[in-house]
């Protein structure tokens, strides 16, 4: 076991995968010699060559319609995609090629494309760098959706998108590369070296897609959340001294159906919460799947927290952000009702 | 009234009523451009994007450095593919308007294409074709019944049932998927060629997209990360002059030739007379060498016409002027290739006779058989829970309660269809009980 932060437990990810396997290659803007613009890729390049570990030219759909080459000819590409705000360029080939191809030849071809980027705000990254577009991708059929909010988490996860014969998108929060945010910027940041997920294996482990992590088991609610909201989450339910049972979904397409439905059925209470925008959101599936199978069993109307329906706003991220008093508004939602 | 607007729209050469005109084509000679040797820099041979490789004369007579010397046998062999292209489009096009196939795609008039292209490859180059490419399908040997099990949805098809017709594949033909979107396939086969340079193969890979399909993204990306990693690919335009109703100004084709994208990206492109087989077959070989040997892409614009329609849902009179490619100054290429053929004394009008009748009852046997596995309206039908399949390896939960509800659904409309019938029945023959 070692102490690592998000990214260097994701540049592990990387490194176990390129040592075990020929097939994998790395791609991406400024991944190779100067190791990415957040570090995840540093030192692969200079261990792995040129060969494995590409820099590519600015343009995100060739990043990605290469990639399917590759993984068509037999490599197991790992593309990053700088900033998911720059994803866009890449769309048609990730959701009419990279996520069609296995169904329309029948299974005859498929390519094994990971899509790594880092999403999401809190670094004031303004409306291009701080975007959380998974649900787009959620609606794509035929494509994997992952999100891991710590580094044991993203290394396990990361090795299983990179061994995985199906295309995986896989969404890094960014503000939490280097410790556990609570949504509280004022504060001192929280390094991961005093977090217990913040030890790692430095070598091959896996964390299997479609299994949802309980990170606290509680009576009163159900918070159903994933990536950067997981802490914030944390930190609303403590700051109520509120036995909440608090869901990290971690994949989003699998999705771990089973394990927050039976939490529902037990507490009653959900609340839903994401960074991404509201309106069409992923949460609004989460609701629609506890609306279905827990019906009878709820106590009060499920709450939602999300971003606001706008673009993220350079100048009042804080005010957008979906922080703990938003989060805390939504749990004395759901409690009230009796 | 003088309009004096600085916006220049392009001009469509001939609409319907006026007299078709092809003036504005850059002609070369048979015969008169010169041959770089394959690992002549892409920056020496920029002319080659703007001539027109040509070998075979008006008078069906092959001349010149790009002459490619084939044994006649080979260039029967390539007579007979562009043949059995012509004539299993021609069928399958009947079989459209006879109601049996949902939609079809004809390559009329552009098959040397695909038939002379995939002739100078080797069968493990990979192919990325796009949907005016069945010649390669012909060339490389795919049997017409998996073909036409395609084209009909039926229990065959190597899609299951979930790809519009002439979107086909093979893995043991090295042919990859047809997208219906335009262009995707062009990066993909260069990522398919850098795999290839970065695992050590001596293939290449090689796609095709129409002029048309030129202004997506996807060309450009492909040709810089082509340039880039200098993978070993060859990149065709096929510029049949029309993207449905849109002329081939409108893709930027009139102010510089399709082949000319390929120097401003550091990469040979070459223009070639599309419907000549010995130019398309010679020029394809050159870039092969040039891609095998290290000397990097190249981007090959053929000059070619769609004779037909765009599709079987086009209606081309409404947009260019009738019989025009009777006009077209590049003629037929299965007409030279014959003419060429019968000037070696290696051909006859017979013969071609006796060829076409062989072939036309090759495809009437494999209709025949295909058919039988099932056509949109009759037959054998796939089971519709295939649906389900592969939109993962491994179907996940949701989608198997899907399939489950789908299949209850229907049995519960079975039931209720033959209580439906039982009643009324039972309604018609009161007597009956």
């Amino acid at each position: 076991m070692a102490q690592m932060t998000m990214v260097q437990a994701l540049n592990s990810a990387m490194d176990v995968m390129l040592g075990r396997d020929p097939a994998v290659i790395l791609m991406g803007e400024d991944i190779g010699y100067f190791g990415g613009v957040f570090r995840a890729t540093e030192g692969l390049q200079r261990k792995y060559g040129e060969h494995r570990v590409l820099d590519t030219p600015i343009a995100e759909g060739a990043i990605v319609g290469t990639a399917i080459g590759m993984g068509v000819n037999g490599l197991r590409p790992v593309a990053e995609i700088q900033f998911a705000d720059y994803i866009y360029p890449g769309f048609d080939q990730i959701a009419s090629e990279l996520a069609r191809l296995r169904y329309r030849t029948a299974g005859d071809f498929f390519a094994p494309v990971t899509i790594r980027t880092p999403c999401g705000g809190g670094i004031r990254g303004g409306q291009t760098h701080s975007q959380s577009p998974e649900g787009i991708f959620t609606h794509v059929c035929g494509i994997k959706v992952v999100m891991p909010s710590n580094p044991f988490d993203a290394k396990g996860l990361l090795i299983t998108a990179i061994e995985d014969d199906d295309p995986v998108i896989f969404f890094e929060p960014k503000r939490l590369y280097n410790g556990p945010f609570d949504g509280d910027p004022g504060k001192a940041a929280i390094p991961w070296s005093t977090h217990p997920k913040g030890e790692v294996p430095e070598g091959h482990y896996t964390v299997p897609f479609g299994k949802a992590d309980i990170v606290r088991a509680g009576e009163a609610l159900t918070i159903v959340t994933y990536g950067t909201m997981v802490f914030v989450a944390m930190r609303a339910a403590a700051s109520l001294g509120v036995d909440a049972e608090i869901i990290d979904l971690r994949s989003l397409v699998p999705l771990d159906v089973d394990t927050v439905c039976a939490s529902v059925k037990k507490t009653g209470r959900c609340v839903v919460a994401h960074e991404a925008t509201r309106f069409s959101g992923f949460g609004a599936e989460i609701l629609s799947i506890v609306q279905e199978e827990c019906f009878w069993d709820l106590e009060a109307p499920i709450q939602r927290v999300a971003g606001w329906d706008t673009p993220y706003p350079h100048a009042f991220e804080w005010e957008y952000f979906p922080g703990p008093e938003r989060v805390a508004t939504a749990i004395r939602a759901v409690l009230e009702r009796t | 009234m003088v309009t004096t607007s600085r916006l220049h729209v392009p001009r469509t050469p001939a609409r319907p009523g006026e007299m078709p005109d092809f003036s504005y084509l850059q002609l070369s000679p048979a015969g008169a451009v010169a041959r770089p040797e394959a690992s002549a820099p892409a920056r020496d041979i920029g002319a080659l994007s703007l001539e027109l490789v040509r070998v075979l004369d008006d008078d069906h007579v092959a001349k010149g450095p790009w002459h490619p010397h084939l044994d006649p046998e080979e260039l029967q062999v390539g007579l007979r593919h562009m043949l059995l292209t012509r004539l299993y489009d021609e069928r399958m096009q009947r079989t459209q308007r006879a109601g049996k196939v949902s939609f079809y795609i004809r390559s009329l008039g552009e098959e040397a294409v695909s038939v002379a292209q995939c002739m100078a490859l080797r069968p493990g180059d990979m192919l990325f074709p796009s949907y005016r490419n069945q010649g390669v399908h012909i060339a490389r040997g795919m049997p017409l019944v998996d073909l036409m099990c395609q084209l009909l949805s039926n229990t065959r098809d190597m899609c299951k049932g979930r790809q519009l017709p002439v979107m086909y594949h093979s893995v043991a033909g090295n042919i990859f998927s047809i997208s219906g979107n335009l262009a995707t396939q062009f990066p993909q086969a260069v990522g398919w060629a850098m795999a290839a340079a970065i695992k050590g193969q001596d293939h290449l890979a090689a796609s095709w997209i129409g002029e048309g399909s030129s202004a997506e993204a996807d060309f450009h990306h492909a040709l810089l990360f082509a340039s880039v990693y200098q993978a070993p690919v060859i990149l065709n335009v096929v510029n049949n002059q029309w993207a449905i109703s849109t002329f081939q100004g409108y893709a930027g084709g009139e102010q510089r030739s399709f082949a000319a994208r390929g120097p401003g990206y550091g990469i040979a492109g070459i223009r070639v007379d599309g419907n000549d087989f010995l130019a398309v077959y010679a020029v394809t070989r050159w870039a092969a060498e040039r891609a095998r040997t290290g000397a990097g892409p190249t981007l090959i614009e053929l000059v070619t016409y769609r004779v037909g329609a765009h599709s079987t849902s086009d209606d081309p009179t409404r947009y260019r002027a009738k019989d025009d490619h009777r006009h077209w100054p590049l003629g037929d290429p299965i007409e030279r290739l014959k003419r060429h053929l019968i000037a070696l004394g290696e051909w006859s009008d017979e013969r071609h006779r006796l060829l076409t009748e062989e072939l036309e009852a090759e495809i009437a046997a494999s209709w025949k058989e295909a058919v039988a596995y099932g056509t949109l309206n009759e037959g054998p039908r796939l089971d519709s829970g295939l649906m389900f399949e592969d939109v993962f390896k491994e179907m996940p939960p949701h989608l198997e309660r899907q399939r489950a509800a789908m299949r209850q659904a229907a049995a519960s409309a079975a039931t209720a269809a033959r209580a439906a019938a039982a009643s009324a029945a039972g309604a018609s023959n009161p007597a009956k009980d």
